[in-house]
């Protein structure tokens, strides 16, 4: 996953031949590689990395106390990325040593991370794609990390700013092959050292080895066993070469439907009852295929309705839970409410912020998604029902819903290792869709959904009201965002198991096309009516059990639960506000107490060492590591992401007026105060 | 509390506090009586009744009027239900339900009370008994009206620190570097008799003489002059003044707005609109406009050497929440227990903020257009920034909430009547006992652990309402789904962080005394030092 180590940025001169064939023109390919040495500033490549077009005379604009300056620089774009490189680069970059794994720098753009790109013409902006025929005097770029660029070309040569801009606009934005990825670039360059050792390390969940030692740890092996039927991807290129199903279960009903209509298991609790997921039978027309499906389906429900399994409970995500098309609005909504290109823009949405949020829709989406968690939680905990979750492909609500019960349920999923670990079994084993999901390769935009996303944001949730409970820290969770755009980690960018092990795009799979599967309502409608309780019923469950847990004191290795009331549902502030000079809290927000507490574990951990040592022998101390956080108080709420520090202690002052009272203006009128500020 | 069915509800509420603090104090406290009693305080009656929890549906129990505060204690075995509510928070008592009321339950009292909640008590309809409380309740809620003295009179605690000493204006001054050649201290006002609402002791530009002083004082609204709040550095007082009008409304606006906020927040919290309903009380939006006041107020006090002058038309309520988070922005001295403590004291009690008429205090006109909650909206201002800032302010939130609790409760003299002039006529500080001799000596409970002490660290908060939340803790904290964990667990681990770092401490002395007794001596155990004792988790 991402911490599989130290990125070490490749010498700018030295870059090893690519080792693929470009599709890149030509005359894009800078071949001059002395003119690149010469320059004061280098460009950092990684390894495999390709330098494509460059512009010289750059203005990039740095906002700085509700004023913006330029720093003059060449911009470039290589293969991974858009950089840009300031004549002087004292200014930049002097926290480079405080972040060794960072391997992105604070004016690097990968080009998965750029979301939208605009052009100003004569003060107007338009967004740009494709060929042009005007190229603007200034460059805006958009980044999915919320970042907003500005780069001024009004004194770069015409020559050089045809060729970036056409240049990053072909390679952010042009349909991409997967072969294409740089990925595969860095992977052949860059020594790939993994390391494995399951008790340590993430769990990848790519052997049986792996579902069996956490069948174990669930202690599922009494009512479930792995499967390797498909081995080779011999089934279906969907489902992981290996996964887990009922014990009773027939390996051959796998191969029946290619894996779909198959319970196949997320977790087990401690009470024995299991959370499972299946992915619809494939639509059909015809009766007689209609009535094939519906016997296998009967089938496998009777397997896992006899005991041990008791009680199933079927949840079905497609129909009655919220629509990916809906998420997609939503952040669509939400994130240009952060992509803010100057103060003035930051000042006038201020206002009217509350009502904003709101109309995005976002957050209210967090909440039925924590809500929806919560009630699976109830009826596996309390009622021991076992649950299935149903949809359409099972590889995006069912990894968002199946991931936060486990959470919610699961310790151990709570520590670093195993929430990776989470992360591998349901959403990269799980075939959630990260390559059309991100729309890493700009093929069909249809497909961009960020449910990915919308996990992490729930996580955040949790880990902001319950900190203690998970070892890991909000930063984490950002800098896990963050690597949704880095093709150097191969995590998050296939669509599945399969494809990832054969580097090979498999066949387009359409979930807007197709409406929810009408199977699972028709087949299961009967069933569903009888498990589920009628809706008050439920609700009472659900808001007795919410109630009851929360009058309780937290027991942080236990279940957690979240709090979903309005005003405790937030806006993750550290991966939302982060590059917003105007939203920035010099030497407060909550970085200020957690680094405090980071500074206070160290000196303890020192203590502890040299009591250690003194048991052992009487060595001399070792010298002390310097801390690099020390002054804590004297960074920015932006940190570790702050690269737009305000250097004046001048305060940031709210330019937007009043808004109008509406029924108050009589009482507003009744008393007027002022204020008068004596001149210097 | 309201809805307590298990201890945990109880955490923070005012009534539980009261009852450790009392304890914990040392206060007489017979713990084979029923009912809480501070010295000096008697109980009048007792009643059975049935509490109508907006949480957990009604409630029998037995409710216990004293001269200070009403006490519930549940009847029921399965709820441990306790309300203590001074009736000092009380602002307003209505009878509901007639003769003829039918409906379980719907005859009897709805009391609305200053903090952010009412209560509801159904009482049997034969006996008078609703008529005996509302009449007791009344008189004793409201004494003004009855020509009865306020508890605070009659409160007899002792506690081992003198409040009243806290603030000591000469000393104040002193500590700013007052007098000097721009400012000189007068006596103008010893006796009251050129303002009486501003304090005997002023500190006034040195070139105005007291003549001119007088002459200023017949054009001023209620004769009140222009006298130094922060009491900074000045070049030439008053020359060449800027205007800023800085767009904050007036008292009725501010106590509208908190309305409003209470209707979406009790009983039930505003779930699916919560947003847009919080954002169309714009109580936030009144906070981010008296924080950006206060952020051009301090940062033209900081960034040349001049003088401001914040005024409003009348009475010490824009003034002394301008002047006082400015203070709390430039000087960190305001930011620790005690200064805090005296910036309350100087800016709003000594000068003259209306509390008596802003709050009402044992008064029972309501709907009084004079009442506005100023001072919560100062204090809340004080939050915002100690959220922003969490390792600025020497005290917590509990701090601030128990400050809130006071200003209405009628316990302590501190926040008693509008000027320093009727204080004395009433010699509160020899009748009465001050807030600050509680929170002096039980500083404990206010710290927060995070506190780093900064002398010259000017704060300036972010005015911008994508920092600004609601109070939750304070605004919500009767609704047990709401309530929050407390301590604050970040917190608590950190106190466990520094608990362990002085076991350890010890414990490395110890070893060292005991190495240095055998020197030469091998090491004898064996065993990895890692099963010897805990290691500390590494959690966060």
């Amino acid at each position: 996953m991402l911490g599989k180590g130290v990125v070490g940025g490749g010498g700018g001169t030295k870059a090893p031949k690519p080792s693929f064939v470009s599709y890149v023109r030509p005359e894009e390919i800078h071949t001059n590689e002395k003119e690149v040495t010469e320059k004061e500033v280098t460009l950092h490549l990684l390894p495999g990395e390709q330098l494509l077009c460059e512009a010289s005379t750059v203005l990039k604009y740095v906002q700085e106390d509700s004023c913006q300056h330029g720093v003059y620089g060449r911009l470039v774009c290589t293969d991974f990325k858009i950089a840009f490189l300031g004549d002087d680069e004292s200014a930049l970059d002097n926290d480079e040593t405080q972040f060794k794994n960072k391997v992105i720098g604070e004016n690097d753009i990968t080009l998965h991370c750029v979301d939208q790109i605009y052009g100003v013409f004569d003060e107007k902006k338009k967004t740009l794609f494709g060929q042009l025929k005007k190229y603007p005097e200034k460059l805006i770029i958009h980044c999915k990390d919320l970042r907003v660029f500005q780069f001024c070309l009004r004194y770069t040569k015409e020559e050089e700013v045809k060729r970036i801009v056409s240049g990053i606009i072909h390679h952010t934005q042009a349909p991409k092959l997967l072969k294409r990825l740089f990925l595969f670039s860095y992977a052949t360059a860059a020594q790939n050292n993994t390391v494995t050792d399951p008790k340590n390390h993430t769990v990848m969940f790519d052997t049986l080895k792996d579902w069996c030692w956490e069948l174990e740890r669930t202690k599922g092996n009494m009512k479930y066993k792995a499967v390797s039927v498909n081995e080779g991807y011999k089934v279906c290129e969907r489902l992981p070469a290996y996964f887990v199903v009922p014990t009773p279960l027939p390996e051959e009903n796998v191969q029946r439907f290619q894996g779909h209509g198959i319970p196949i298991w997320c977790w087990s609790c401690h009470n024995g009852s299991a959370l499972l997921k299946m992915s619809a039978l494939p639509k059909e027309q015809d009766d007689g295929i209609l009535q094939i499906q519906k016997s296998f389906l009967d089938g496998i429900y009777k397997t896992i309705h006899r005991p041990p399994y008791e009680i199933v409970k079927t949840e079905d995500l497609s129909s009655n839970f919220l629509s990916l098309q809906e998420i997609q609005t939503a952040y669509s909504k939400f994130k240009q409410l952060f992509l803010i290109d100057n103060s003035t823009e930051f000042w006038d949405t201020d206002i009217k912020w509350f009502s904003l949020l709101e109309s995005s829709s976002w957050l209210d989406i967090i909440r039925r998604c924590l809500k929806k968690a919560i009630e699976i939680t109830e009826c596996m905990e309390a009622q021991n029902m076992n649950v299935l979750l149903l949809e359409e492909n099972a590889s995006d609500l069912c990894c968002l819903i199946s991931s936060l019960v486990q959470l919610m349920m699961d310790p151990h999923c709570r520590t670093r290792i195993g929430f990776q670990s989470l992360i591998q079994k349901e959403w990269v084993m799980g075939g959630h869709c990260f390559l059309d999901r991100c729309n890493h390769l700009r093929q069909n935009d249809k497909e961009e959904v960020p449910v990915f996303l919308l996990f992490l944001d729930c996580v955040w949730q949790l880990v902001h009201q319950h900190p203690p409970a998970f070892e890991f820290t909000e930063t984490y969770l950002t800098v896990l965002s963050d690597s949704l755009y880095i093709p150097i980690f191969s995590t998050f960018f296939f669509n599945s198991p399969h494809q990832k092990d054969t580097n090979m795009s498999s066949p387009k799979r359409g979930f807007f096309r197709e409406e929810t599967d009408h199977l699972i309502k028709n087949l299961l409608g009967k069933r569903i009516s009888k498990l589920i309780n009628s809706s008050d019923e439920l609700q009472d469950n659900f808001r007795e059990f919410y109630d009851s847990w929360h009058s309780k004191s937290t027991d942080y290795h236990g279940l957690l639960l979240p709090h979903i009331e309005g005003p405790e549902i937030k806006v993750w502030a550290q991966r939302y506000l982060r590059w917003i000079p105007e939203a920035q809290i010099l030497g407060g927000g909550q970085v200020a107490t957690l680094s405090k507490l980071l500074e206070m574990m160290e000196e303890v951990q020192s203590l502890q060492e040299k009591i250690d040592e003194r048991h052992h022998s009487q060595q001399a101390p070792q010298a002390e590591a310097p801390c690099l956080l020390r002054n804590s108080a004297r960074l920015s709420s932006l940190f570790p992401f702050a690269l737009l520090q305000r250097h004046s202690s001048k305060p940031v002052l709210p330019t937007s007026g009043w808004k109008a009272l509406g029924d108050e203006d009589d009482l507003a009128k009744r008393e007027d105060e002022f204020v008068d500020l004596g001149d210097v | 509390m309201a809805s307590a069915s298990t201890s945990k509800y109880n955490s923070h509420s005012l009534e539980n506090e009261s009852i450790k603090r009392t304890s914990r104090d040392g206060v007489n406290r017979d713990l084979t009586e029923a009912v809480p009693r501070l010295p000096g305080e008697t109980l009048i009656t007792d009643k059975e009744v049935i509490y109508i929890c907006p949480f957990n549906g009604p409630i029998k129990g037995r409710v216990y009027i004293t001269n200070y505060r009403l006490y519930l204690r549940s009847l029921e075995t399965d709820s441990s239900l306790i309300l203590d509510v001074p009736l000092g928070v009380i602002s307003r008592i209505e009878k509901m339900g007639g003769a003829t009321s039918r409906g379980e339950n719907s005859y009897g009292l709805d009391i609305t009370c200053k903090d952010m909640r009412n209560l509801r008590f159904a009482l049997k309809q034969e006996g008078h008994s609703r008529r005996d409380m509302f009449e007791i309740l009344t008189r004793y809620a409201f004494p003004l009206a009855h020509s009865l003295p306020l508890f605070a009179f009659l409160n007899e605690e002792k506690f081992n620190v003198d409040g009243w000493t806290v603030y000591n204006p000469v000393e104040e001054y002193r500590r700013q570097g007052l007098p000097n050649h721009h400012w000189r201290i007068t006596f103008i006002n010893k006796c009251y008799e050129l303002c009486d609402t501003y304090p005997a002791l002023l500190v006034v530009p040195y070139r105005a003489s007291d003549d001119d002083l007088r002459r200023v004082a017949t054009f001023r609204s209620r004769n009140r002059i222009p006298a130094t709040g922060g009491g900074y550095e000045s070049d030439d007082a008053y020359h060449n003044a800027e205007l800023f009008f800085l767009d904050i409304h007036n008292i009725h606006v501010m106590r509208e707005s908190l309305k409003k906020v209470k209707d979406i927040v009790y009983p039930n919290v505003e779930e699916s609109h919560w947003l847009s309903s919080l954002e169309s009380t714009h109580w936030l939006e009144h906070i981010k406009l008296v924080l950006t006041g206060a952020i051009q107020v301090a940062d033209k006090v900081s960034s040349g050497k001049s003088s401001v002058l914040v005024h409003c038309s009348d009475g010490w309520d824009r003034t002394a929440q301008l002047t006082s988070l400015a203070m709390l922005m430039l000087d960190s001295f305001y930011r620790s227990i005690e200064g805090f403590e005296i910036l309350v004291q100087k800016e709003w009690i000594s000068f003259g903020h209306k509390f008596a008429s802003r709050i009402g205090h044992g008064d029972k006109n309501h709907t009084d257009a004079d009442r506005s909650p100023i001072f919560l909206q100062f204090i809340d201002c004080v939050w915002q920034m100690s959220k922003q800032f969490p390792t600025a302010f020497e005290f917590n939130e509990q701090f601030l909430i128990i400050i809130l609790d006071h200003l209405y409760s009628c316990r302590f003299g501190t926040f008693l009547f509008n000027c320093e002039s009727a204080r004395e006529r009433q010699k509160v500080t020899e009748r009465t006992v001050s807030l600050w001799s509680l929170i002096n000596s039980n500083k404990e409970k206010f710290k927060n652990p995070f506190y780093t002490k900064e002398i010259n660290r000017v704060l300036y908060p972010v005015a911008s309402m994508r920092h600004l939340e609601l109070w939750v803790n304070y605004y919500i904290r009767w609704n047990p789904r709401i309530k929050q964990q407390q301590p604050n667990p970040v917190e608590q681990r950190y106190m466990e962080l520094l608990a362990l770092r002085d076991e350890y401490i010890k414990r490395l002395e110890e070893l060292q005394l005991a190495n240095s007794a055998k020197l030469s001596d091998p090491p004898t155990s064996p065993s990895s030092p890692s099963q010897m004792m805990p290691h500390v988790q590494t959690h966060f």
